[in-house]
């Protein structure tokens, strides 16, 4: 992105701040800010806080959301702990009784604007941008309503207006980013009156935080929220007591959330790739088998039946032999009889042996 | 050409037919205020819980228990199974009228129903594994009314037009196996992007895995529990094949989900292992978790290798119901139950009676569209003028 000279001495300006010191030689030293290397952020300070809500005022105003139940100088609401909705981009609670704090301490929600953020990873529809300004922003021109970035959003920041029946939209803060295109400061930023909100380039942020650090050893906690949570987010908190003390998760991890599907988009391409083949194989394998198997058959069969065939002919051909044999035998025989029965007649004696009695032949 | 005569009988008031009329009549009025009050009127949808039982029933569950048609087409057509053929047609019917309620409950669920083809048409958002269910659930309806057709259009008489449809038979069956395996193990991995909202026991790098081979035994335990229905209310119309056939289906695929449930119970184990969650075993989550994998997982798997061993129909049919309802509590706990772990009772969520009632008058919807077909088209039985495919 480019931002104007003139646009972004109008912010450091309006911040007050002498940010413009920082310069791009620190650059490459500071960790990767999602590919937009002058994206903007707010560092958070919850040592600063004072629990005012004029930050829920402006952010009401600016972004024309709907009057509260209460009005915003009605501090009692910090009775109950609140959580962003359709109404509300920011929301700031109080946490009383905190081991270490002496007295109640404040800390203010709205969206992170995550350098990778969960929400347009997750969407279907691509309805959010990651801006080189650093904005996570949202097209509900485009929006299903499907309402997978508030699963995804490890911060819980999307809500819902399920309240419309024809045109619900999501709600979240758009860190004013139609403002900052006009070189104007988030609402919530130009009307803190503690300074608890600094507004600037993310990398300058991560610097100004550990300068506090230095300045004021004992008051913070050597930890800058947001710096790699969830692997970094626009926004920036510090604290002197332990984010859990004061609602913030402090197991959300490091990966950021396109990495966490990554492994399983990538197996897409290679079923989409590999499953025809492999189940393409298995039908002609089975298919083969089936067509060997009904091969087979069909030549055992052929066999049987040959071998079935050339044994009846074997059998026949003995059973002819045999009976070839007996016609002969019997034709011997009634010769011999014959011979016999006329040398009786002429009353000689038989001649020569007599071959075989008659049960030696077997009648055929 | 001729079209077929649809004989509707006068409706008879069977106990059947009362309740299904009084859920329709509900299903209706709720759908009226859904669209003309919005979601808070008919959900207990909140900002912490945007999905509730549309999503963890309708979808999750609906889905799983649709997995029958790719299961049973690929077991017959690609593994070369020929004695399970009759079970193809219903088990297609019923993959089909599933995914087609499912893509419904979504027009419920979704904020802007009439934009469900806007990740196709206006912009793509290819890193999102919504997408990819998405696309691979429009697809696959497609290729499941595709493969459903044949019997529709024998009904109509349409030979031509069958027999071209029969002649894809190979390419939608394995079309079907490759978008099924897709999309079923895509819902899991939806949860992936979520690791600190879902309950260590349920949330697992191998989330996808774990969701497509649960959609095997949801397909083959579904398939044996409507087999049974259907002989018990569709005898008549069964020809002798398919009540020849029927008991072997159940008990060969009681076999076969008995070893891919086996195969379940070790990933499972496997997942608590390679999250080294060991010590949440011990904790309330830990008690159900071990009730969903060891009473609905490993005891099924058992049951169902008994009912097998033994050509114990009763002890099959009966397991595949208990099977069944493991998935439906495994998507639950994925869902719903662990999901938001981390969150005060108070916030937590309870559907609406509304809600419930729009997931009963989508589940009667079907049953109601799967009377019509199978007492109209030849599913149970194979149309005497064509032959089978």
């Amino acid at each position: 992105m480019s931002i104007s000279r003139r646009r972004f001495l109008g912010w450091m300006g309006a911040a007050g701040a002498g940010l413009a010191a920082g310069g791009r030689a620190h650059a490459a030293a500071l960790p990767p800010s999602g590919g937009h290397p002058d994206a903007l952020g707010v560092l958070f300070d919850v040592t600063r806080c004072i629990g005012c809500r004029k930050c829920e005022e402006a952010c009401n105003r600016v972004n024309e959301l709907p009057p509260p139940e209460r009005p915003f100088q009605d501090l009692g609401v910090l009775q109950k702990t609140r959580r962003t909705d359709a109404r509300t981009y920011t929301v700031v609670n109080r946490y009383e009784g905190i081991p270490g704090a002496k007295g109640p301490l404040y800390r203010k929600i709205q969206c992170n604007h995550c350098l990778e953020p969960a929400c347009a990873s997750a969407c279907f529809v691509r309805a959010f941008t990651k801006n080189p300004d650093g904005a996570v922003t949202y097209d509900e021109s485009v929006c299903v309503g499907c309402r997978y970035c508030m699963i995804a959003c490890p911060f819980e920041i999307p809500t819902y207006e399920y309240d419309k029946a024809l045109t619900p939209r999501v709600m979240k803060c758009t860190f004013c980013h139609p403002r900052l295109v006009q070189g104007l400061l988030p609402g919530c930023v130009e009307a803190c009156p503690s300074e608890a909100l600094t507004f600037g380039r993310r990398r300058d942020l991560l610097r100004i935080a550990r300068e506090r650090m230095a300045q004021f050893p004992g008051r913070y906690l050597d930890h800058i929220y947001g710096e790699f949570e969830m692997g970094g987010t626009a926004w920036l908190t510090i604290s002197g007591v332990p984010f859990a003390a004061i609602g913030m998760r402090e197991d959300l991890g490091t990966t950021p959330a396109p990495e966490l599907t990554k492994g399983a988009l990538g197996v897409v391409p290679v079923v989409a790739a590999m499953w025809p083949v492999l189940l393409t194989g298995i039908y002609a394998i089975n298919r083969r088998r089936d067509r060997i198997a009904r091969e087979e058959r069909e030549a055992a069969v052929a066999a049987a039946v040959a071998r079935a065939e050339a044994e009846a002919k074997k059998k026949l051909a003995e059973a002819l032999a045999k009976a070839e044999k007996d016609k002969k035998a019997a034709i011997e025989r009634e010769v011999k009889k014959a011979l016999e029965e006329a040398a009786r007649a002429r009353g000689e004696a038989p001649a020569g042996p007599t071959p075989g009695t008659p049960g030696a032949t077997k009648p055929a | 050409m001729q079209f077929p005569k649809v004989t509707l009988e006068r409706p008879r008031w069977t106990p059947f037919n009362i309740v299904a009329a009084i859920v329709v009549v509900v299903g209706l009025g709720i759908t009226v205020l859904r669209f003309t009050k919005g979601l808070a009127a008919t959900t207990n949808l909140s900002d912490y819980n945007p999905w509730g039982i549309w999503i963890g029933f309708d979808l999750l569950v609906g889905v799983a228990l649709a997995a029958g048609g790719y299961v049973t087409s690929a077991a017959c057509y690609l593994f070369g199974l020929k004695r399970f053929h009759t079970a193809v047609r219903p088990a297609i019917l019923t993959g089909f009228l599933g995914y087609a309620l499912v893509v419904l409950a979504l027009h419920y669920d979704v904020g802007r129903p009439w934009r469900l083809p806007y990740p196709f048409i206006v912009q793509q958002g290819t890193t999102s594994l919504l997408f990819e269910v998405a696309a691979c659930v429009a697809l696959y309806l497609t290729v499941l009314f595709i493969e459903w057709t044949p019997a529709a259009l024998e009904w109509l008489g349409l030979k031509r037009a069958r027999n071209l449809v029969v002649r894809l038979t190979l390419v939608l069956t394995i079309f079907g196996v490759v978008l099924s395996t897709l999309h079923q193990s895509s819902l899991g991995a939806l949860f992936l992007i979520a690791p600190s909202k879902l309950h260590p026991l349920w949330y697992s790098p191998y989330l996808a895995l774990f969701f497509f081979v649960s959609s095997i035994v949801a397909g083959l335990s579904m398939v044996i529990f409507e087999g049974a229905l259907a002989h018990r209310y569709f005898h008549h119309k069964m020809d002798e094949a398919h009540r020849r056939e029927a008991d072997g289906v159940a008990l060969g695929f009681a076999k076969a989900a008995s070893w891919v449930l086996g195969g379940y119970f070790v990933l499972k184990v496997v997942g608590v292992a390679q999250a080294d969650a060991w010590h949440h075993l011990a904790s309330g989550y830990g008690a159900w978790f071990l009730v969903e994998v060891i009473g609905f997982v490993l005891l099924p798997c058992f049951f169902f290798a008994i009912g097998a061993r033994e050509k114990n129909l009763r002890i099959v049919r009966f397991t595949a119901a208990w099977a069944v309802l493991g998935i439906v509590i495994n998507r639950f706990n994925v869902g719903l139950i662990a999901f938001n772990y981390h969150l005060p009772s108070s916030e937590r969520y309870f559907p609406h009676w509304m809600e419930i009632g729009i997931s009963l008058f989508i589940v009667t919807i079907g049953v109601l569209a799967y009377k019509f077909i199978v007492s109209h088209m030849p599913i149970l039985y194979a149309h005497p003028d064509y032959e089978p495919h």
